[in-house]
Parts: structure tokens; C-alpha cells; sequence
């Protein structure tokens, strides 16, 4: 007996309500340009500048004392978060401080550091030195960095746009980069909302997304475009539906395995990359919904062209017969 | 019909057994390292029976290239170093004046006099009492600038002569510029590389990152402060005639001096002449020893042509003040009590051991021509990055076995072949990225592991349009054949695109960024390899021996 997490010869008609479907992501992408727009992102020190101490100790974390510590030596903004994990030891206690970027200074200076670390062990007698991890960024790397991220996230954009439309049409190209933007905002839009760390790590999982929303929004198509050919007197409605129907099974099981590896990532491979992980299960969650209810509801809306009778002819080429 | 030819099945498997080999080596990793470390040693023309019990710890015939760790994995410091490029052009400026001074003043009679105004903004000023021979004087500088050389420019020279009212202005060209930018940060990555060099840690990357900053990484390090103390300081030595002492910072130092502060006495300042005796550029050697009466110390020792600079002055200034300079703060002044032929001496100070230690490899090392900032410093313990490597263990042996579990549970025996690719896929992984020596960062075990979850796209894809083509009853060997060749064109067309945003990131991306990128990306190519090559010669082999009536997928 297989396992099917989808029964074979599933006919869900995706699009019955095609403008509830969009009028839902659109919806979503206001809610989260809205928390964006107000509350912003909680941006890591790659892009804000600063420095982040990450603390162990072998007695639990003290927040206020340590806060009270490190008061007088005056540094300005300072945010002291606990840092729990499923694979710490019994006795080990994390915390990570984040202390803003210092007036005139660029990277962090020794002697703060080690102000830091007498203050703390002032308080804390279990406190491990030197720190386990110590990040500072200057101002002026951190601007860049952001600039290049941004940069990085419309180029990938662009390039798969040029992509899809080379190897399909310029409706499809359309409808694969609204499903694209529809998931770079609402991850945005998560990391607002729920104030999680936004840093250079997480561009590359918004990057990751982008690849693999798209991944599944090809697979579609790609199913879309064979039927388009095969079924000539079918409306692109029962085209898409078909499609949909046909690599839904192909969908689901792809974001199982990739979530089952995702998952298991989250819990068990450590604090450090858990927001990184956590962007990337997102991503894929959203990526699933988006390459059926808005690439192809985007395609809907826009109409393709039928004529396939000389695919050659312009651009819709499709690699085939190609011998192992 | 289903068929691959043997010469194909030979080339995959021959490329899984390279892979395989490649990859190898990263499961013994220590005992490996080991072994590379004591070959690299006793090439080196080491020799020691612990170095050739580690190197035969390893045979020889196997691949022993390993991956390597990124900082965030293996722990250690990470700097950028900002140069301030501009600051060099004052100097060149500075050097141009004597020659200027000698030229102008032979030529008194056809330009009349002049006075230095100073240097500003990059600016040599010049003032003439007669503006209306500024032309002549604009003539006779500029026959002292030289032509440039360098491949990008012709017909320019180092400096430019130009007037504005009464005041001669003499810059360095745009060409110069360029030129002097890249002598500095050619210059400033050999100091660094010989200073970290000289501490002798272990696999340091030093590389220049754009126009004007180098990135250090030195793993092992615990704190990023020992790396800065080292090559923070510009440590530039000189050694300057004593004008006079003054405890008035505000007094004016006179034409051609300079007012620099004493290191250990407080309030104390001396003034110098601006041009030096000799300079660190000359010394040839420099070791920390003591002084006469036990303190720590730095002896010295320069070329043949400092060593005689050196003596003509000790001689010809003897009951002189001549002042020791290191970064524009007077180490010690002392009095030259008869003259130091020999071109070796001791500065003394009020140093401790280390202090002195360091102030003798930097010496050592040469001087930055200028001071470095630091403008991104990341350091991580060697504890956390093992407790990283760990966790990313785990996660990859319980992501792989989910994977394998749920693949056999929905796909039976094709779900067996899948992950028997999925393995080699991994494997191939670890295989190339040890063949191109990448490395392998905390996000880079997420890009694998990530792939893991992925890898299975392709085949999965295979398998359920081998089922559908199983329903139009086309038998068995047409539908599997049929199911690869209609899977193609989506593999391809979802894996390109994904490899795009990969490569995207790899342009783009730093560091980690980039070290998940390199996974991410070799995991596109090795599941596309294992899923159209790996599993189809698998499932032909399969089919081949049984011949099965009927498909159950």
C-alpha cells in the first residue's frame, strides 16, 4: 500500500472563485506592506550597524542585571535577548546583546568589548571568555550591504522574468513574477510583524524562495503549456485547472520532502540559523499557494496566446527527446 | 525502446565513483587534515616521526582534498580594514617639496620670491609676490613632474602645476592617483600578509575586497583584538634632529618642522625637523632585546645606505638631541654621545616585554603607508562552531532519513532507487565541493540540507508522470520511457531558473551568504545529474533483470 497524499485523479476547480483568490493575496500583501510601513523591519546590525555579543554562561541569564551592568558604560541603545535551545547543555545559558553603532567609530573597539566583558562578569560569575561570537559592522558596510541585497533580490527577479518569458511567453513571465513578488512581500511581511532578526542571512533566504516558488510555478506551467498544445479546443480555464489537478500530487509531495528537511533544520540545527531556516519554511509554504493561486490566476486574468501549431516559431521552445 | 548504451553507462558510473572518492576523504576528516598537514610539513623539508606517522595515516592513492571550514564552522576572527587611500597624497606632497624649493630658488632671478602657504586639500600652495611671473614659475615645476607609467594612461604625469590669483598649486594628477592607490594597497596587503606571517598562524586569507579595503581572516583566533593590535598601527619609523622641547602645543614649529608629543611623558612636546635622518624603510632587521639596564628593548639594523646616512649625522651632530618617531609620537630623544658607525642601535623606552616584541615584528614586517580602520569585525569562538557543526550533522542525518522513509513509504521500489541517487547526490556534493576547495559555512550546511529536500523534485516529478502515462496502458517499458523523456523539459526549465537566483547570489553575496550559494547551486547540478543519468541507468538495470508485466509506481 502507497502512501498518496494526494488521491490520483483529483478535479478541484481551482479558479471557481478566481477574484476571491487574488482579492485574498492582495489582501495579504497590503496587511503586510502596512507592517512594514509602520513597524519596519528589525533589522540586524548587517544593515543598521552595531555590534552583537553573544554571552555563555554556566548560571542562568539575568537580563535586568546584566542590563543594569552595563548601564553605566553608557553605549547608548542597548537590547539583551535570552537565547533558548533544544541542543544546549543543562548548564548553558546564552544571551545575545546588541549595542548600537558607537558615535565616530566604525567597527567595534577592543576596549569596549572588554568594558563589556568585565561588566558582565562583574554580575555573572559563570560567564564564559572570551565570547563566544562577536559581530560588529560599521555604518558604511552596513549601508552598502543593504543596497547590494536589495540589488541582488530585483536582479534575481528580473533575470527569471527575462527567463521564463524567452522560454514561454510574456504572460507567463508576468504571472510567475506576481507570484514572486506576492512571496518576497508577504515574507517581508512576516519578519515585520513578528519582529524577527532581518539580516544578510535572510536575503539569502528570500533569494532561496525565489528560486524555489519559482521551481514549482515552472512545473506548473511547463504542464500548462503541454496542455495548452494537446487540448487546442479547451478554455485556458479548464487548461489551468487540468494542469493544476494533473501536478498536484508532483506539489505536494516536493514540499513535504522539502519540508521535512526544512523542519528538522528548524529544530535541530541550532539558534544561529533558526531565523534563516524559518524564512526559508515560510517561503516555501507561500511559494506552494502562490505558484497555483496567483501565477496561474495571474495567467487567467491575462489570456495566452493559443496558436501553438509552430512552437518554434517564438520563444515557447520546449527542451524534449533529449537521449540520456 | 528503454536502452542506454554501455559506453553511457560506463561515463555515469565512472562520474558516481569519482564523486564518491572526492567526497571520501570529509568522513575521515581529522585523521585526513592530519595527514595533509604533515605531507605539507615534510615538503616543507620538516622531518620528524610524528610527521610520518600522520602522513601515513592516510594512503596516498585516495583523493585527500578536503572541504573547508568557514570561520563561522571552525571559529575565528574576520576584519575589514578600511585604507584611507587620500592620505598618501599629502605625503608624496610633502616629499615633492624639497624639489620644488631647489628648483624655484635657482630660478629667484626670473620669478622673484615666494613662501610656502602649506598643504590643503590635497594641495601644494605656493605663494608668488610677483603674480605676473606666474607662467615662468608654472613652467619650471612643472618640468619637475614625471611621466606616468602605467598601462591605462599615456602622456600624463605625476603632478600638475596650476595657478589661481597669486598662489602656485601643485596636485597630484588623476593618473598618479590611480597609480598610488594600487601601490598602496599592493603595498599595505604584503605588510599584512608578512606581519600575520610573522605570528604564524595557520591559514590566514588576506585578499583586497574593492578600491580600497582587505579583508583578514585568521582561524583559531579567539578575539579579533590581537589581529587589530598587529596590524592596526601604521608603525612608521623615524628618525627626525631635535630643533627644540616645548610643553605649548600651540607654539609654531617654524618652516619645515614639526611639533610631535612625547609617548611617555605627559605634556611634553618636541619639535622636529620635518624631514627625517633616515627611515624605517631602511632598517633590514629588527629583534626585541634589552637595554643597559635590563629593560626591554628593539635593536635594529639597516641597509648599507641607511646604515651610512645614519653614521654621517651621528658623526657631524655629536651633543645632539635626535629623536626616535614611531606614528608622529616621540619614542625617546636621546643625546648622540659619539658617532654610531655600523648602522645598528637599540631604542629604548618604557616598553614591556610584549610591547616590545610586537614593536620588533612590525618594524620587522615594514610600515603601512597608511592607518588602517576597521569597518566589519566578526569573530566566533571555536566552541559555537563545532556546536554548529554538530547541529547541521543532526539536522542532515534527520532530514536525509525523513526524506528516505517518506520516499520508500509513496514511491515503493522506484522511491528505493530515488534515494539511493539521493545519496550519491550528497555524496557528489561534499566530493565537488572538496574538488574546488569551497567552503563550507553554517548557511552552506542549509543549502545541503535544503537540497536534500529538493533533490527529490526531479525524480519525484519522473515518477508521478510515469504513473500518469501508466493509465493510458502503454506498458510498462513505453511509460517509463515516456515518463523521463515528458519530465525533461520541466526538470530542466525549474532547475535553470532556480540555478539563476543561485548564481545571483553568489555574485552578489559575502561570506556565509555566498558559501550557501555554492551548495545550493552544486546541489541543482548534482540532482539533475542523479535524477535524468543516476536513477534512469538504475531503473533500466532493474528493468532489465525483471522484466516486470506490470508497474507499480
Amino acid at each position: 500500500m502507497r502512501l498518496r497524499l494526494v488521491r490520483d485523479n483529483t478535479n478541484f476547480d481551482f479558479f471557481a472563485r478566481p477574484k476571491l483568490w487574488l482579492g485574498i493575496s492582495g489582501v495579504m500583501m497590503i496587511v503586510a506592506l502596512i507592517s512594514f510601513a509602520i513597524q519596519g523591519l528589525n533589522y540586524g546590525i548587517d544593515f543598521q550597524g552595531g555590534t552583537t555579543i553573544r554571552t555563555e554562561s554556566s548560571q542562568p541569564v539575568d537580563v535586568a542585571s546584566y542590563r543594569a551592568a552595563l548601564e553605566p558604560l553608557e553605549l547608548g541603545d542597548i537590547s539583551i535577548t535570552e537565547v533558548f535551545d533544544p541542543n544546549f547543555r543543562d548548564d548553558q545559558f546564552v544571551s545575545q546583546i546588541r549595542i548600537q553603532a558607537q558615535e565616530g567609530e566604525e567597527a567595534a573597539s577592543g576596549d569596549m568589548i572588554t568594558a563589556v566583558a568585565d561588566a558582565l562578569s562583574a554580575v555573572d560569575s559563570g560567564l564564559v571568555l572570551p565570547f563566544p561570537a562577536v559581530d560588529s559592522v560599521g555604518p558604511t558596510v552596513s549601508g552598502e550591504l543593504i543596497q547590494t541585497a536589495a540589488i541582488a533580490v530585483v536582479l534575481a527577479i528580473l533575470a527569471v522574468l527575462v527567463y521564463i518569458w524567452l522560454r514561454f511567453e510574456w504572460q507567463f513571465a508576468v504571472g510567475a513574477v506576481a507570484a514572486l513578488v506576492h512571496d518576497v512581500v508577504l515574507t517581508i511581511g512576516v519578519f515585520s510583524e513578528l519582529q524577527i532578526r532581518f539580516d544578510l542571512a535572510i536575503i539569502a533566504a528570500l533569494l532561496t524562495i525565489v528560486g524555489y516558488s519559482l521551481n514549482d510555478t515552472v512545473v506548473v506551467f511547463d504542464r500548462v503549456r503541454e496542455n495548452l498544445r494537446r487540448y487546442k479546443k479547451k478554455d485556458l480555464k479548464e487548461v489551468l485547472n487540468l494542469s493544476i489537478n494533473e501536478t498536484l500530487s508532483r506539489t505536494f509531495m516536493t514540499s513535504v520532502t522539502t519540508l521535512l528537511a526544512l523542519i528538522s533544520l528548524f529544530v535541530l540545527g541550532g539558534d544561529v540559523i533558526r531565523g534563516f531556516v524559518f524564512a526559508m519554511i515560510w517561503g516555501v509554504i507561500v511559494g506552494t499557494y502562490s505558484s497555483i493561486f496567483v501565477a496561474s490566476a495571474t495567467l487567467l486574468a491575462l489570456g495566452v496566446k493559443r496558436d501553438w501549431s509552430k512552437p518554434t516559431d517564438e520563444g515557447g521552445t520546449q527542451f524534449g527527446n533529449t537521449d540520456a | 525502446m528503454l536502452q542506454i548504451d554501455l559506453w553511457k553507462r560506463i561515463a555515469i558510473i565512472l562520474t558516481i565513483v569519482a564523486g564518491l572518492l572526492l567526497a571520501v576523504p570529509n568522513a575521515f576528516y581529522p585523521r585526513v587534515e592530519a595527514h595533509n598537514d604533515a605531507v605539507l610539513a615534510l615538503e616543507g623539508g620538516a622531518t620528524g616521526a610524528g610527521l610520518e606517522e600522520n602522513a601515513a595515516q592516510w594512503p596516498a592513492f585516495l583523493p585527500s582534498g578536503l572541504v573547508n571550514l568557514g570561520l563561522d564552522l571552525r571559529g575565528g576572527a574576520h576584519l575589514l580594514a578600511e585604507l584611507p587611500l587620500e592620505d598618501v597624497y599629502e605625503k608624496r606632497l610633502v616629499g615633492f617639496w624639497p624639489s620644488v624649493l631647489d628648483a624655484m630658488r635657482a630660478e629667484r632671478a626670473t620669478i622673484g620670491t615666494f613662501r610656502r602657504i602649506g598643504i590643503e586639500d590635497g594641495e601644494l600652495r605656493i605663494r608668488l609676490s610677483d603674480a605676473s611671473k606666474m607662467d615662468r614659475a608654472i613652467e619650471i615645476v612643472s618640468a619637475l613632474a614625471r611621466p606616468v607609467v602605467s598601462l591605462s594612461t599615456v602622456g600624463a604625469t605625476d603632478f600638475e602645476v596650476t595657478s589661481r590669483n597669486d598662489l602656485l598649486i601643485v596636485s597630484m594628477s588623476e593618473a598618479e592617483r590611480l597609480a598610488t592607490d594600487e601601490r598602496t594597497m599592493l603595498q599595505s596587503l604584503e605588510i599584512i600578509r608578512r606581519r600575520i606571517d610573522e605570528v604564524g598562524t595557520r591559514e590566514p586569507t588576506i585578499q583586497r575586497q574593492g578600491t580600497n579595503r582587505i579583508l583578514i581572516q585568521v582561524p583559531g583566533l579567539g578575539s579579533a583584538q590581537e589581529l587589530k593590535d598587529l596590524i592596526g598601527t601604521t608603525a612608521q619609523l623615524s628618525f627626525h634632529p631635535v630643533v627644540g622641547r616645548t610643553s605649548n602645543t600651540n607654539d609654531r614649529a617654524g618652516v619645515g618642522n614639526v611639533i610631535f608629543p612625547s609617548i611617555d611623558e605627559e605634556g611634553v612636546f618636541y619639535v622636529l625637523e620635518e624631514n627625517p635622518v633616515v627611515t624605517g624603510e631602511e632598517l633590514v632587521d629588527s629583534q626585541p632585546s634589552f637595554d643597559q639596564n635590563g629593560g626591554p628593548a628593539v635593536s635594529f639594523r639597516f641597509n648599507s645606505a641607511g646604515g651610512a646616512k645614519f653614521g654621517r649625522y651621528t658623526a657631524e651632530n655629536v651633543g645632539q638631541l635626535f629623536a626616535i618617531v614611531l606614528d608622529e609620537e616621540v619614542i625617546s630623544a636621546p643625546r648622540i654621545n659619539e658617532a654610531i658607525p655600523g648602522g645598528s642601535g637599540i631604542i629604548s623606552g618604557n616598553f614591556s616585554l610584549e610591547q616590545s616584541t610586537q614593536l620588533a615584528v612590525l618594524l620587522r614586517a615594514g610600515a603601512l603607508p597608511v592607518e588602517p580602520t576597521f569597518v566589519e569585525e566578526r569573530t566566533i569562538g571555536p566552541q559555537l562552531g563545532q556546536d554548529s557543526i554538530d547541529a547541521g550533522r543532526i539536522a542532515c542525518i534527520v532530514a536525509f532519513s525523513g526524506v528516505l522513509v517518506f520516499m520508500v513509504l509513496s514511491y515503493g521500489t522506484f522511491g528505493l532507487f530515488a534515494n539511493l541517487a539521493l545519496i550519491v547526490n550528497v555524496a557528489m556534493i561534499f566530493g565537488l565541493l572538496s574538488m574546488i576547495g569551497a567552503t563550507l559555512t553554517l548557511p552552506g550546511i542549509a543549502g545541503i540540507v535544503l537540497t536534500i529536500g529538493m533533490a527529490v523534485d526531479a525524480n519525484v516529478l519522473i515518477f508521478e508522470r510515469i504513473r500518469e502515462e501508466l493509465k493510458s496502458a502503454k506498458g510498462p517499458a513505453r511509460a517509463i520511457e515516456l515518463g523521463y523523456e515528458k519530465a525533461l523539459s520541466a526538470i530542466l526549465d525549474a532547475n535553470i531558473t532556480t540555478f539563476i537566483t543561485a548564481v545571483i547570489l553568489f555574485v552578489m553575496g559575502s561570506g556565509p551568504v555566498r558559501g550557501f550559494a555554492i551548495t545550493l547551486g552544486l546541489g541543482i547540478l548534482t540532482s539533475v545529474f542523479t535524477a535524468i543519468f543516476v536513477t534512469r541507468l538504475i531503473v533500466v538495470i532493474w528493468f532489465e533483470r525483471r522484466r516486470p508485466k506490470t508497474l507499480e509506481v
